[in-house]
């Protein structure tokens, strides 16, 4: 096993990394340090988030539709169990070899990544939906749409919410390999070694690790948010 | 836990069924354009029986020049009567060297610029830009960590800025300092790592005083990509590419403050395993890289870049060709 | 100065005959038309052609599934039988899997380099640990569904706790386990097209030597999926064929 000194050790270096400015392992460059790092995990979670954006603009609206008129499930739940069989890195080769690199590139690859879950879990969570609830509402005379948006959805958020976590967390995993492909993101410090010197690899692996934990957290959180339905029924009857 | 021998069972029954099925399935050896051996038969290596004791593992980086020149060397010790087996995805430099000194592998090949710029932290502008003063060097300082360098090939590579043709005459580039006041409005595309290094982006801004517009990271694999889609206007490309020689539509720029150290390839092996391999481990690798210039390992590449042959057969056609093998 | 090659020069003119440096009947036509010069979006005469080249990377592929998954699959499963006895346990175990779970599998990868070399190892500990938290929890629920009747009835006979468990118990938690093995082997056989990074092979390393050419990123895609596919169906049908009256459940 490894000695506890030197993992206490490579530590202690890749916090250094992150806080202080040092010269490049091939010299000539200053690298490292707070502001350093930013400008990379910046470029990380504005890719994530554009991604993530774009997979919930056209996966959210079609679970829901799809959910609500409980067609299409072979394609919904096909679809994710599809969608975690995807290589990544063969989508983002591929449509930068098609399309080009950069930013909206690289988000479009990374988005196709994040519309399985979210449409699965929406789909799913919609179907979830107790169906009187459903009936009681239509019986108001609700419009689809409105039942959709204010009784089902509320209902169904929990679930939906756990689907977005997902991919939330594929997307900005796998914007790690983004810097192949022309965003410069916190990959470059781990695949690297050369420049960066153990303690940069070290260093972007713990600032990616705490990202993308903070991003879990916080999504758990809004997850928890959207849980309590009373508040949600109160509003459905009180309009009513 | 009945239920799940036998699943295991059955995932190993199709699991050998699919193998058969692939196994059939395989395409016979694409075609290989060879003509007749040109070489004399006192240029083929001999194949010794005592090497069948030693195996060796030819290891190479991760790109398709250091493909070619793997299964060179590999093919070339395997007719010599060696047992060779191959290992050739090793990342960077870095993992290469851990490899060699770990007993993962036997060798690989390497560049004198690379070797003296990563391993032994020799500024970019005082890397020799003679072969054999390069070779001298590493050669020395490898000695220090056991490892034992030979000879360098007949090519040298080297980083270069490459661009469209069109681009260069639209511009006026024919050497990189002409990218002075123009550069501003220019993209450059590199490997993620060129951002940081001395002898890539940074020796192009603090030695040519060049800013660029913007840097783009992007896989090697991509490097011509890049220019053609527009995504950059320049390209860190290698100077001997494929793509370079085998069309009009690409241009280097000329490195005319000589900033840009160029490497011929050593093969770097550890001592101990040179020593217990005999002398017909050096003499094989020295023969086999002999016919290795410029133009012919460019055509190598254009074979595997252009034509996607494989390296193994490309390097096979090569060592027949030059008469090493039958 | 570096001497490059002249600009321009053909390694082969129209006429196929040699650019002056190479030896005689040493070069041959590069075509830059065509659907492999031309990087068109699927070559299938190439695809054909070379398909064994695909061969090795495929069945090195599958090895560090099985591997990675076999090796996740009997970890969580211990660690669950070992929380069903211990409720305690659960929450810190679910915690630990959970957080592995979130480092990026390139940090992974990279992370143990230095400690586990270039190799089978580094790519299969983070696999491993990656199938960890959906085999563990899976396990844990199917188990905890059981209905408490059935168990009874178990005791009724007489059974001892341990027999409780591997007769009763686990049969009934098997759907629920084994979709989440399910799960857990289809992640696997995608996040594995990256361990070449971990100098592992796999289907990643044909991909990344030809990484523009559509033609292999395609083969290197459809194959992974496929793989995916057929790992699934096989363990649908292994449920079947465990437990024949229960359904499949879906996703």
């Amino acid at each position: 096993m490894i000695p506890l000194a030197s993992i206490i050790d490579a530590f202690v270096g890749a916090f250094d990394f992150i806080l202080h400015q040092r010269e490049a392992v091939t010299g000539g460059v200053q690298v490292g340090g707070p502001e350093y790092i930013w400008t990379f995990a910046r470029t990380q979670l504005e890719v994530s988030a554009v991604a993530l954006a774009g997979a919930l603009a056209v996966a959210l609206p079609v679970g829901l539709v799809l959910g609500h008129i409980g067609k299409g499930e072979f394609f919904a739940v096909g679809f994710g169990n599809a969608g975690r069989a995807v290589p990544e890195i063969a989508v983002v080769f591929l449509l930068a070899s098609l399309i080009g690199i950069g930013l909206g590139n690289v988000a479009l690859a990374l988005g196709i990544l994040g519309l399985p879950p979210i449409l699965t879990n929406t789909f799913v969570a919609m179907r979830q939906v107790d169906r009187t609830t459903v009936d009681a509402a239509e019986g108001m005379g609700m419009r689809p749409w409105e039942v959709i948006l204010r009784v089902e959805l509320p209902l169904a958020a929990p679930t939906i919410m756990a689907g977005i976590r997902t991919a939330a967390i594929n997307i900005f995993a796998t914007a790690t390999i983004a810097s192949f492909v022309g965003l410069s993101t916190l990959g470059d410090f781990i695949t690297n070694r050369s420049v960066y010197g153990d303690d940069g690899v070290l260093a972007g692996a713990i600032v990616i690790a705490v990202l993308a934990g903070l991003i879990e957290l916080t999504l758990a959180g809004v997850q928890w948010l959207v849980t309590p339905r009373g508040v949600k029924l109160q509003r459905v009857t009180r309009s009513a | 836990m009945r239920g799940l021998r036998v699943r295991a069972a059955f995932l190993l029954l199709v699991a050998a069924a699919l193998a058969v099925t692939i196994a059939a399935c395989g395409g016979g050896d694409d075609d290989t354009t060879t003509t007749g051996a040109s070489g004399d038969t006192d240029n083929r290596i001999a194949s010794n029986p005592d090497n069948g004791k030693v195996t060796l593992t030819i290891g190479s980086k991760n790109f398709t020049e250091e493909y070619i020149l793997g299964e060179i060397y590999a093919q070339g010790l395997e007719a010599a009567g060696y047992n060779v087996k191959t290992k050739l995805n090793l990342g960077s430099e870095t993992i290469a060297k851990k490899a060699i000194e770990d007993g993962e592998i036997s060798g690989y090949p390497e560049y004198t610029s690379t070797a003296l710029g990563s391993f032994f932290s020799v500024p970019a502008d005082q890397i020799p830009a003679n072969a054999e003063e390069a070779y001298a060097q590493a050669k020395t300082e490898l000695a220090k960590d056991g490892l034992v360098a030979y000879p360098p090939t007949p090519f040298a590579d080297s980083n270069a800025v490459g661009t469209l043709t069109s681009t260069a005459d639209k511009l006026g580039l024919t050497d990189i300092s002409d990218l002075e006041g123009q550069s501003e409005d220019l993209v450059l595309a590199g490997s993620p790592e060129c951002r940081e290094r001395i002898d890539c982006l940074v020796g192009l801004e603090k030695n040519y005083g060049l800013q660029f517009k913007k840097f783009t990271p992007v896989d090697i694999g991509l490097r011509y990509t890049v220019l053609d889609k527009g995504d950059a206007d320049l390209s860190i490309v290698f100077t001997s590419d494929a793509q370079l020689a085998n069309s009009d539509k690409y241009v280097v720029l000329e490195d005319d403050k000589g900033l840009i150290p160029s490497g011929n390839v050593i093969f770097i092996a550890s001592k101990k395993v040179a020593d217990d391999a005999g002398p017909d481990f050096g003499d094989t690798i020295e023969k086999v890289q002999g016919n290795l210039t410029l133009p012919v390992i460019q055509e190598l590449n254009a074979r595997v870049d252009i034509d996607k042959d494989k390296p193994a057969d490309v390097a096979h056609d090569y060592l027949q060709q030059s008469g090493y093998i039958k | 100065m570096i001497p490059l090659a002249a600009k321009g020069v053909l390694l082969a003119d129209a006429a196929n005959k040699c650019a002056p440096g190479l030896p005689a009947d040493f070069c041959q036509k590069h075509e830059v038309t065509g659907c492999v010069g031309g990087n068109g979006l699927f070559c299938f005469d190439w695809a054909a052609d070379n398909f064994d080249r695909y061969v090795g990377p495929f069945f090195r592929h599958l090895e560090i599934v099985a591997i990675s998954v076999v090796a996740g699959f009997v970890i969580a499963v211990a660690l669950a039988l070992l929380s069903h006895r211990h409720r305690a346990l659960a929450p810190p175990i679910l915690g630990g899997t959970g957080v592995l779970y979130t480092i990026p599998s390139v940090a992974f990868f990279f992370l143990l380099l230095p400690i586990t070399g270039f190799g089978l190892a580094t790519a299969v500990i983070p696999l491993s640990a990656y199938t960890l938290q959906i085999i563990y929890r899976n396990t844990l629920v199917g188990l905890a569904n059981v209905p408490p009747d059935a168990k009874d009835a178990g005791r009724g006979m007489g059974m001892s706790e341990r027999q409780l468990l591997w007769r009763v118990e686990l049969p009934l938690a098997t759907p629920e386990i084994i979709a989440g093995l399910r799960i857990a082997t289809v992640s696997t056989v995608a996040i594995a097209s990256l361990a070449f990074l971990a100098g592992a092979g796999g289907l990643g390393q044909p991909l990344i030597e030809q990484v523009s050419f559509n033609t292999n990123i395609i083969l290197v895609g459809v194959l992974t999926m496929a793989m995916a596919l057929v790992l699934d169906l096989l363990l649908v049908l292994a449920q079947r064929f465990v437990t024949p009256w229960r359904r499949v459940r879906a996703g």
